[in-house]
């Protein structure tokens, strides 16, 4: 019985990516990956088939939370990490709506923590793109809950003591649905990661790794200077192999850790986006000893937390009528003459 | 043989016992029994902060205090005429505040040596003659609730437990109330699931009534007849379920689906369980994280348009007060309920206060106004809610009701209003493209509801501070003094759409009693007697304590003295003395309880003339003048 208006939409098959670019100007510092990461949402979103004004971006605080200034659909830039609850909100009033959120380290790894959690956990219809660039950018430079150890900071003149957080161990232990990573500066890789997180139900994590030119710069250098080395690109129903030409892959020894063998050995892995082990052990790979894992860790269906909501509120209607007069006057009444 | 039967305007009883005696129930039962019987009633519930006390200890003792009169109620009343206590932990906790003189009802199987043990007492008060100013009635309940249970097919710890039903039934036999109330509850509660506990309970009922007629302590019965209660079809109403119902029927009249945004606190979290079992209303209850997430996934939802809402206690209205700075600069309507209990801290959880005045006013970062109003009684709670989301939506403002513990829980009788009189909430959003700027503002200084999804209305908000004609990023300081003000302005606006302050008792004269909230019960009674004393009082209580109502200091400066009563160290007080330069007298109290009408009184006594001598229900000997 809502009285929102009901609006003829816009014909989504005519966007183009321009529809996308607003007018303010993008202020980020020359040379940020953001802006390699706002190219590849603002081109992936008129292809999606949805209407532009259905889409509402929602953000915390910190550099990568200016993003929704930047895109000519609804916005909302809201306070440091709580963008997960609020798209939350808006999501269970507004389930017609595309829900985007982009956050940082600090934001979604320290000061919102437990939204970011929850919001996993419930697989609420998200899209959360984490902008990690192992530092804070905005309050001009000290260690973020994904810094390295021994990270030497202006509040950590003498290397940092705190062990890092790994967003997609996070974020796998918190039941979360769609979890990926991507290089922010790598376009094509960053676009097939974000077109699978468009078309997940659900939450969908993707962690894009951004170098902050200006306090953190370099941070991930080794993965884009030797790629095949470096990154293990993980594809569904695929071996898990990496190096030139794919000479190496990754095996499980006999203690059931993860272990570098001839990419032609018969024990290589096959990459299962729904295996829950597997998508561990691919998150815990680490340099030096191992590269690093990008694409999709895991994509797996469970209802929506919207979904089931809505449900919830469908059944009950469908059993009770809602009549104000009759719940004003239930329980036990008398008269009084 | 029947008994005499004593007629009586007000009585004040209150069942005690430890808090798996089942005293809530009890009380529930006799405050429904004697609503239906026409006497107007007032309730308070009053039960342990521990989830399970040892039981028979003092920190496990549960009460319920039920007023009930032929006049209009306004308290759940100061000292109970009749003490219902089950054991001897029960007893030493009330009896203190038992009117001298007043009737103890007490089960004597509770007094055995560990029962006092427990209780901290050294002698049974039952055999040292420290009862000698009360007419004791002791009776072995449980031994007679066993022997009426005999037949029954329960075993003897389960029979035990309908001893409660057996004192109810004599107290109804006491008050002249019939059984058949109690009786239909019983066979609709257990009757299916477990005949034999409906057998038992009803057997307990029946033997406490009959034990009344026959046995020789009592000399004779009492009845107190009907109020004069404007006609009506009424029920109970609590507090917390008057916010639930009235967040229901602004959604209903306002068209927008309610979502509640919440994390259970006591006292607040009954307000989400009503609601949660409303889903057939389109509702969406959504139990948070934590308090952040309550107000911030309301905020959410208010940006994607929901009726938004998010309720709480002291210490989470202080989490969400970042939160409530976000939705004063987005501008978006939220109600916020803050169900007030003793603080700081966790402070006493159960027990009312209502120290969170200058938390709601101030207690954000930043100029940050926001709407305050506060219901004045249970039922009231549903109108007051009401209102709230009238200014929320008109004024595009979050809104903050100070409801507590004492509202929350006490439960009054409500007159079921026919939805046809209820107030409208017209809401409109913007849907036209053209010239749209989200910050522009209409006559009442609201800016447009623009919700995502309107085809050409694309645009960004957020935190920062915005330009005050185009909404973008400003960052001058002129521009943010302009907004600053202009948002203060919006909320000092909302007094315009009050109706003028209504003025109780004397217009004009010695004193004018100045309250807000809870305290309306205890006041109002205060005065009531005071004018029937002959002085010239009036009474005033405040609805809306942000912004104050216009005409407010013009009322003040017609008495000779304001009194402000309040369950805090005067924060009302210090309000008006520096919003209205006003020399009020703060009088004040903080012991998780709310006023007694003999201290309104006291407080009073300094200011007025030498009149009769004052005393606590003088009103039973007269009538209140007719109001000026």
């Amino acid at each position: 019985m809502s009285s929102l208006p009901v609006l003829a939409h816009t014909d989504p098959s005519a966007l183009t990516r321009k529809d996308f670019v607003p007018s303010a100007e993008v202020k980020w510092c020359p040379g940020c990956v953001d802006y390699s990461i706002l190219n590849q949402v603002q081109k992936l979103l008129p292809t999606l088939g949805i209407p532009r004004e259905n889409f509402a971006f929602i953000s915390g605080i910190g550099c990568s939370s200016r993003f929704p200034y930047y895109m000519e659909t609804f916005g909302l830039h809201s306070i440091h990490g709580r963008a997960p609850a609020i798209a939350t909100g808006l999501k269970l009033a507004r389930p017609d709506l595309d829900v985007w959120v982009v956050t940082g380290d600090g934001d979604s790894l320290a000061i919102g923590g437990n939204h970011f959690m929850h919001a996993l956990r419930r697989n609420v219809g998200l899209k959360i793109l984490l902008f990690n660039n192992r530092i804070y950018g905005l309050t001009k430079g000290q260690y973020s809950p994904t810094s390295e150890i021994g990270k030497v900071t202006k509040s950590a003149p003498m290397g940092s003591i705190d062990y890092p957080i790994d967003p997609v161990s996070f974020a796998l232990g918190s039941g979360a649905t769609f979890i990926a990573r991507a290089m922010g500066n790598d376009g094509p890789q960053l676009y097939d990661v974000l077109t699978r997180a468009s078309q997940h139900k659900g939450t969908a994590l993707v962690e894009i790794f951004t170098n902050c030119v200006i306090f953190n710069d370099g941070a991930f250098d080794q993965y884009t200077e030797n790629k095949a080395e470096q990154q293990l690109r993980m594809v569904h129903g695929e071996p898990l192999r990496f190096g030139k030409d794919g000479s190496k892959g990754i095996a499980i020894d006999s203690h059931g850790r993860p272990t570098i063998v001839a990419g032609d050995a018969p024990n290589v892995l096959i990459h299962d986006e729904q295996s829950d082990a597997l998508s561990f052990l691919l998150a815990r790979l680490n340099p030096p000893e191992f590269p690093m894992s990008f694409g999709v860790f895991r994509a797996v269906n469970r209802p929506a937390y919207e979904q089931l909501a809505g449900d919830q509120i469908a059944y009950a209607k469908s059993k009770k009528k809602a009549d104000l007069q009759a719940l004003l006057g239930s329980g036990e009444t008398w008269e009084v003459k | 043989m029947s008994k005499k039967v004593e007629t009586l305007e007000s009585v004040v009883i209150r069942f005690a016992g430890d808090s798996g005696d089942g005293m809530q129930l009890t009380g529930t039962q006799f405050t429904e029994t004697t609503a239906l019987a026409g006497n107007d009633v007032a309730t308070f519930p009053d039960y342990p902060a521990e989830i399970r006390a040892p039981a028979g200890t003092v920190a496990g003792v549960s009460g319920f205090q039920i007023h009930f009169s032929s006049l209009e109620v306004f308290t759940p009343g100061d000292a109970p005429d009749v003490l219902v206590a089950m054991n001897a932990a029960a007893l030493k906790v009330n009896l203190p505040d038992v009117k001298k003189g007043g009737t103890l009802i007490v089960n004597t199987a509770g007094f055995d040596k560990r029962n006092l043990e427990k209780a901290g007492l050294t002698k049974s008060p039952l055999e040292d003659g420290s009862l000698s100013a009360y007419r004791v009635v002791a009776v072995d309940v449980t031994a007679l609730t066993m022997k009426a249970v005999e037949g029954t097919k329960l075993g003897r710890k389960y029979a035990e437990r309908s001893k409660n039903f057996w004192a109810l039934g004599l107290v109804y036999w006491m008050f002249t109330r019939p059984l058949d109330h109690t009786i239909e509850w019983i066979n609709a509660k257990f009757a299916k699931k477990s005949p034999d506990v409906a057998e038992a309970n009803i057997a307990a009922l029946k033997a406490g009534h009959i034990f009344g007629e026959n046995a020789e302590v009592f000399a004779h019965s009492f009845v107190v007849p009907p109020a004069a209660i404007p006609p009506g079809r009424y029920k109970n109403l609590s507090g917390n379920e008057g916010v639930a119902l009235g967040m229901v029927a602004a959604s209903q009249l306002s068209g927008l689906d309610l979502f509640l945004g919440t994390y259970p606190i006591t006292p607040a979290s009954d307000i989400l369980h009503h609601l949660a079992a409303l889903r057939h209303f389109g509702v969406t209850t959504f139990q948070a994280e934590d308090e952040i997430a309550g107000v911030t996934s309301a905020i959410g939802a208010a940006y994607g348009g929901a009726l938004a809402a998010t309720t709480t206690s002291g210490p989470g209205l202080a989490l969400k007060g970042e939160g409530l700075g976000l939705a004063v600069i987005l501008e978006l309507p939220l109600l916020v309920v803050d169900v007030q209990r003793g603080g700081p801290s966790t402070g006493l959880p159960t027990k009312t206060e209502q120290a969170d005045l200058l938390q709601a006013l101030f207690g954000r970062h930043g100029e940050s106004p926001i709407p305050v109003l506060a219901p004045a009684t249970p039922a009231d709670c549903f109108w007051v809610t009401l209102e709230a989301a009238r200014i929320a939506v008109k004024y595009m403002t979050p809104v903050l009701i100070l409801s507590d513990g004492y509202l929350a829980n006490g439960v009054e009788p409500f007159k079921i209003p026919d939805v046809a009189d209820l107030p409208k909430i017209p809401v409109s959003f913007r849907t036209d493209p053209n010239g749209f700027f989200p910050y522009e503002r209409d006559e009442n200084l609201a800016r447009p509801w623009a919700l995502p999804g309107t085809p050409g209305l694309e645009h960004r908000i957020g935190g920062l501070e915005k330009h005050q004609k185009t909404g973008a990023i400003s960052y001058d300081g002129e521009n943010h003094e302009a907004m600053v003000e202009t948002r203060e302005a919006k909320v000092q606006k909302v007094a315009e759409s009050y109706a003028p302050t209504e003025v109780h008792g004397d217009t004009s004269g010695e004193l004018l009693f100045l309250g807000w909230g809870s305290t309306f019960g205890s006041i109002r009674q205060a005065v009531r007697t005071l004018r029937v004393q002959g002085h010239e009082v009036g009474h005033v209580h405040l609805r809306n304590l942000n912004p104050l109502p216009n005409d407010l200091a013009a009322i003040m400066k017609r008495y000779k003295k304001v009194i402000v009563p309040e369950l805090n160290l005067g924060q009302l007080a210090f309000l008006l003395r520096g919003k209205l330069l006003a020399d009020v007298v703060s009088h004040t109290k903080v012991q998780g309880k709310p006023f007694y009408e003999s201290e309104l009184l006291e407080a009073a006594a300094p200011y007025l003339e030498k009149k009769n001598e004052l005393t606590a229900g003088s009103r039973a000997h007269g009538s209140e003048r007719a109001d000026a």
